[in-house]
This record gives structure tokens, sequence and C-alpha cells, in this order.
């Protein structure tokens, strides 16, 4: 962990030198998750509610999901990146140095920048919280906290997966963020406005709905058992998989040395 | 042949060998789409939408296929990296006026970008079950309308993207005014949602920025959404803006470039 | 040819910060220290000559060359060069000038070195008979038939540089600008890159500013140096009788020392 603290110092530092960069950048990754929170927004402004679901419930999904994705983009770009850290030699770096390959993955590109997208996150979690007519229990904040942190979690698993592809290919990468950005953006919203074939996808592949509708069912009181709050863990256990992928993708390139 | 022209040519013809990311890419838009319009077409059935939902779909769909026509984040990687390193004084090394030098590369390879992602994309969407389906334009004047903006509204997302191209030589960052201009102008331009589902107040007001003109009226255009028959003043619109930020631009970008030398060796 | 005559330049460079502290303080308020590049720099050149313009980093050189290839403006003092001056004149000057910048490349990344070679070709508007002659020259004196239809970015470094001396000379020049054009290069690329550049002086009389840090470059192509340190010229002669001073048959020590005798090391 101490570690960790270092890196983040010397990118911190690194970030800070440049002044008109930093303004900019630090307004454009405000700006953008806003950007987005604003379309929504008026969208509910016009609409009033979205499919049956108020805006306070969809908003709950919205922040969760906001959070969760923004966690994972700050602990795991490493992941994201990892093509350019194969490419550059980064990895043969790492690979070199007595600690944990996974660790210096993640401290390889550890990035402040996104920030923002956490920060709207939060204050919209916080707005839907405070606006919801459900009665509230300590199970029900735990619940939430879980889907915070496992659905960070099971984003960070999709990140490694394709970390792993990036062993093996260059071009067909891009195709992950389908699975990133496009799962943040399917999963923002709750999931019953989407087709079945979507939603079987985010809900047997990727299991996405075990750290994001069913647990909100529960929160809502729309049904599911309290043992809802178990179904983020299952979903959780998806960067399991995920790694172990990763980890033989990692065997094969000290293998073969390509 | 023309050094412009030909440079032009020349990106094009680059652009159109990036096939592999360009599969990809319409894979990752493909699903983009299929959610942006299940999201929008769920919200307008409570009620009061103006924007059908085949008008929706067609906005979604046309917004996808065309991306590299509107979007402002398209990025030339050689060229920024030429900038990042402090080099863009030499590209005054070169007999040719910068910015149009610039202009042609950045037009040539956004519509190499464009052709090769649009017709998969549409020729899926033309194909798909009601109600996601891409309709045909109601009329050939709405279908031509929507060409002639469309075109324009090319000319005049390059000489407004170009700004972001002057603001790196300026900070050396090849990322940082691009994430600062994409929120600004995905929101006023439609790409986030469609002006149309924006209170009045805010749309009269984004309508005095030319942002709009790239992206929000050409796909509207082409639904009908906008009348084809008001499509004369917004062509003549969004020349005129074209008009203003060309020369604007040159001006910038020789500013730029000569100031913006550091210290060498 | 080249006359230039009391240049001045300084800069404003940012001061940067070390240590957290003053790396959040510089975001409030920046750092500004005036640097001054060249106190007056003054010599001139005639046609056909080859001279080394040598000077340790942060010397001024490249300030010199940016100002003699028009890409910057002094704050004040003389350049004439072919009677014109070159910043005034810009493209006039720099259509009849050929650069080669070791650390940055003139040619296009990932289309082939032919490809670039046409765009030159009709950014410096050669025509086409005329291309065609230079062509097969370059290619020859160059050995450069066996790569031409490959991009760029898979050259090797060696490759390259052929190709870029190629590329600046396409247009017949009378003066070409040189800088570090044997950086990186194994000792074979070194010598064939040497041979061809007093080819093209000898036979076509192309006037030469070579600079580098590579001393062996110098001796083998250049009679005259000029010296430039902290941005005055300190010497201005013989390159023989420079070397001499330095009381060392080893080029690098020789060189070293004087430096070192002239308070620039």
């Amino acid at each position: 962990m101490r570690l960790l603290l270092r890196y983040l110092r010397i990118v911190a530092r690194g970030q800070l030198r440049y002044r008109s960069t930093f303004y900019l950048n630090l307004f454009g990754q405000i700006a953008l998750p806003l950007s987005a929170l604003a379309g929504v927004s008026l969208l509910f402004a016009r609409f009033g509610n979205l499919a049956g679901w108020t805006a306070h419930e969809a908003l709950l999904c919205y922040g969760v999901t906001n959070c969760a994705f923004a966690l994972s983009e700050l602990m795991a770009r490493g992941f994201d990146s990892f093509s350019s850290i194969l490419s550059n030699g980064e990895f043969d770096r790492v690979l070199v140095r007595p600690r944990s390959l996974v660790s210096q993955v993640l401290g390889a590109r550890l990035d402040l920048s996104r920030f923002g997208r956490l920060v709207v996150g939060f204050v919209v979690l916080g707005w839907a919280v405070s606006g919801l007519s459900v009665e509230w229990s300590f199970l029900k904040a735990v619940t939430v906290f879980l889907m915070v942190a496992c659905g960070a979690l099971l984003f960070a698993g999709i990140f490694v997966l394709g970390a792993a592809f990036a062993f093996v290919t260059t071009d067909g990468l891009e195709l992950i963020n389908v699975f990133t950005d496009g799962g943040r953006e399917m999963a923002q919203y709750p999931m019953t406005i989407y087709e079945r074939p979507m939603r079987f996808i985010f809900t047997y592949l990727i299991p996405f709905a075990c750290v994001n509708y069913l647990p909100l069912m529960f929160v809502l009181d729309k049904g599911s058992s309290p043992f809802a709050v178990l179904f983020p863990l299952i979903g959780a256990l998806f960067v399991v998989p995920c790694l172990a992928v990763w980890k033989a993708g990692v065997r094969r390139y000290v293998s073969t040395g390509s | 042949m023309n050094p412009y022209a030909a440079l032009f040519r020349m990106r094009f013809i680059r652009g159109l060998s990036y096939r592999a990311s360009a599969i990809v890419g319409v894979a990752t838009q493909f699903f983009f789409g299929l959610v942006f319009i299940m999201v929008f077409q769920a919200f307008a059935r409570s009620g009061g939408s103006s924007l059908a939902p085949a008008q929706i779909a067609s906005y979604v769909w046309l917004q996808q296929a065309f991306l590299a026509l509107i979007m402002v984040w398209y990025r030339d990687r050689e060229l920024l990296s030429t900038i990042a390193a402090g080099d863009a004084a030499y590209e005054l090394c070169r007999p040719v006026d910068a910015y149009f030098f610039w202009y042609s590369r950045l037009l040539g390879g956004r519509l190499a970008g464009a052709a090769l992602r649009c017709l998969p994309i549409l020729a899926v969407a033309a194909l798909l079950p009601d109600p996601y389906r891409l309709c045909p334009p109601p009329s050939v004047a709405a279908g031509l309308c929507f060409v002639a903006c469309m075109a324009l509204g090319l000319l005049l997302i390059v000489a407004i993207t170009i700004f972001a191209y002057i603001l790196t030589v300026v900070t050396l960052s090849p990322s940082a005014p691009f994430i600062f201009i994409t929120p600004v102008y995905e929101f006023a331009a439609g790409m986030i949602i469609p002006l149309p589902f924006m209170p009045e107040a805010l749309q009269q007001f984004l309508r005095v920025l030319p942002f709009r003109l790239c992206v929000d009226l050409p796909l509207r255009m082409y639904s009908g959404s906008i009348a084809a028959a008001d499509a004369p003043g917004f062509l003549a619109l969004q020349a005129l803006w074209v008009a203003i930020l060309l020369p604007l631009g040159r001006l910038t970008l020789n500013r730029a470039i000569r100031g913006a030398q550091s210290v060498g060796g | 040819m080249i006359t230039v005559d009391n240049l001045r330049k300084s800069y404003l460079a940012r001061r940067r910060a070390s240590g957290p502290g003053q790396a959040l303080l510089s975001l409030m308020k920046p750092n500004r220290e005036r640097i001054e590049a060249l106190k007056g720099v003054s010599f001139s050149i005639g046609p056909g000559e080859v001279v080394g313009y040598i000077g340790p980093n942060g010397a001024g050189k490249s300030t010199t060359i940016k100002i003699m290839c028009g890409i910057l403006e002094p704050d004040s003092g003389i350049c004439l060069i072919k009677g014109r001056v070159p910043w005034k004149e810009r493209k006039a000057h720099v259509a009849g000038i050929g650069v080669v910048f070791g650390q940055r490349s003139q040619l296009w990344w990932d289309v082939p070195v032919l490809d670039s070679f046409e765009l030159l070709r009709d950014i410096y508007k050669v025509p086409g008979k005329e291309y065609a002659e230079s062509l097969d020259e370059l290619v020859a004196a160059l050995d450069l038939s066996g790569f031409l239809d490959m991009p760029a970015r898979s050259l090797s470094l060696g490759q390259r540089m052929r190709c870029e001396m190629a590329a600046s000379l396409l247009h017949r020049p009378e003066l070409l600008f040189l800088d570090e054009p044997t950086i990186g290069l194994d000792a074979v690329s070194k010598l064939a890159v040497r041979a061809f550049i007093e080819r093209m002086n000898r036979e076509r009389g192309v006037t030469v500013i070579l600079t580098t840090h590579d001393v062996h470059d110098i001796e083998a192509l250049a009679k005259r140096v000029i010296l430039i340190g902290k941005g005055e010229i300190l010497y201005d002669g013989a390159f023989d009788a420079l070397m001499a001073r330095g009381g060392s048959s080893n080029l690098e020590e020789a060189m070293a020392s004087i430096y070192g005798e002239m308070g620039i090391a």
C-alpha cells in the first residue's frame, strides 16, 4: 500500500506541473460526466419518468454505476492501457521487479483525472438517496455500498480481460470498450428498458445484473429477498476468472517472449 | 497536383486502410446506438416527445454512422505527436500554408473514417425491426438537404476542431484541449441528447452557437424534424460560420506557432 | 548568399517547479524567466560553402537555424538569404532550401516513402521531368531502391536518414540545413551520408550548413566552423586551426577542452 501512495504522489506531481494543461484536463474531466448527467436530468425534466421508474429510482442506478465505473477507472487504468504498457517495453521492466505484477500494473497508470466522474457519481447518488421514499435500513445501506464496490470490481475485471487480449492482438482491442463504456452506458439505467437479448448478455455473461439491477430491486422495495445483498458479491467474483485469463496471458508471454 | 489536394488524397487513402479498427468501431458504435435508442424511446413513451420513435432511431443511427464527420474527438495522431514534441514550427519549413495543409489532412482523414463505417451501420440499421429501424427520409428533398447540410457541417467542424490543435501547439498536450472541448461541443451539438428534448430556452441559446449546425441540423433534416424548406437559410448560416472561423483559425494558428517556440539548443 | 548581422533573440521560459508545494504554487502564479538565446550573432556564408555550426546544447544553434529557415523572427538584427528576409517572404524563401532535422522526420510515417516523395514534389511544385531526374539521381546515389515502397515507420534509422536526405534535395535547393544528420547511425551509414553530402556540395554546389555534435562529421565535411556558445559567436574560421588549439589528437577531447577553455562546457 505504501507503494501505491508513492505512485500517487509521483503521478500527482507530474500532473500538476503544467498549468494550462491541468486546467483544461480538469474542466474536461468534470464536464464530461456532468454533461452526460445534464442530459439525463433534462430527459427527466421533460418526460417525468423512465418507463415507470421515477427520477430518484433511476438515478440511484445511475449514481451507483458511475461511481463504480469511476472507481475502477481510477484504479485499473493500467489494465485499460495495457497494450501501451506491452508495446513500449514497460511490462518487461515490470516482470523484472520484485513486486506483485498486478499491483505494479495498477500503479503504472494511476489516473487522478477520473475524479470528476466519481464526484458527479457521488452527487447523483446522494441526491437520489435523499429523494427516495423508501424505508432505509442498515442492510440496504450495506447493499448500496456493495453495489458500488463490487461494481467497481466487475468493471475492473473487464479491464483485466481486455488486458489479457492485449497479449494476442493490438487491433481488435477497442472491442472491449463495448463492455466497459458500453456496459456503463447500459447499466446506468434500470435494465427493464432493454430488449431481452441485451438483458441476457448483461445478466449471465457479464453479471451486471448482480451488482446493479437485482440489489436495486431490493433497495427500492420492489421485490427480491434480503439475500439480494449477497448478489453484488457474486458479481464481484467475475474479476477472478478475468485475472486467471490475464495470468495465463502473462505465462504465455514469458515463455514465448513476444 | 495541388499540394493540399494531394495531402487530402493521401490521408483519405491511408485512412481507408485502417480496416481492422473500423470493424471494431462499427461493432462498438452499433451497440451504443442500440442502447441510446432504447433509452430515448423508453423516455419518450411517457408522452410529450417532439420526436417520433422513428425519428429518434434515425437520429441515433445517423449519428453513429457518420460519427467521424461530426465528432470533435477526431485526432490525427501523427500530427499531434509532431505538435506535442514541440515541432509545430517546422511545419513552416514547407512552402505551403500551414493552416490549409492541416485542414486538408484532417478533412481527408475524417472522410475516410466515415466512408469505412457508415455503410455497414446504415445497412444493418435499415434491416432492424421497428421501432429500431432506420427509415428512409420522408422526401427526396429532405435527403438532399441532409447531404448538403452534412457537407457544410463537415467543413465547419474541421474549422472548429483546428482550434483544439492550436491549443495543443500552445500547451504541448495532445489530449487536454480535446478533453476540454469534447463535453462542451457534444452537449451543445445534440450528441448527448437531441436538442428537441431540451427546454425551449436552452434550445434557443444553443441555436446561437455554431455547434448544433454540425450535428443537430443535418440529422434532423434527414428525418424531416427540420423542414427541408428551411435548408437554404441554414446552409447560409453554416457558410457564414465557416467564413468567420477559417480566417480566424488561420490567424490564430500562425500566431501560436510563432509564439510558442521554446528554447532550443 | 547568407548574411547575418547582430541577431538577437530572447525567450520567456517557464521555470519548472520541483516538489509538490512548488508545483501547486505554479498553478496559480507561473514562474517565467527571460532567456537570451542570441546576443548579437553575426556571420556571412558564401555560395557553395560547407560550414559546421557547432556549440554545446543550449548555445543558440537551433534558434539561429530557425531564424535562417524563416520560421522564427529575431528580436533585432539582420538576416538576408539570397537577398531575402526569410521570415518575411517565408514561402518563397523556403521553396529554395532543403532541411534535414535528425530528430524529426519530414516523411509521413505510415505511407510508402515514394508517396511522401510525390507529395513533396507537389508541395515544392517540382516540374514532372525535373522530379523524375532528381528522383533517379538521388535513389541511385543513396541506394534507396530496395525500400521506396515501404512506410517510413518500418525503416531502420540508417535507411530513414538516407530517405530524408533524398527528400530534402528533390526540389534541387541551393541551400541545405542539416541538423544532426548522422545521429544514431551505424558506421557504414554515417560514411554513406557524409559521402553523399560531400558529393552534393562538389557536383551541384549546394551550400551546406551542418549542425552536429559529431566532430568527425565536421572533420569530414566542413573546412570552416562557426562556434557558438551562450548566444555569442566564439570562433569563426578554419576547423583545423580550432582543433589545433585543443591540444589533443583525439577530436572529442580537443573539442571538450576548447569548450572548457571558452567557459561554455
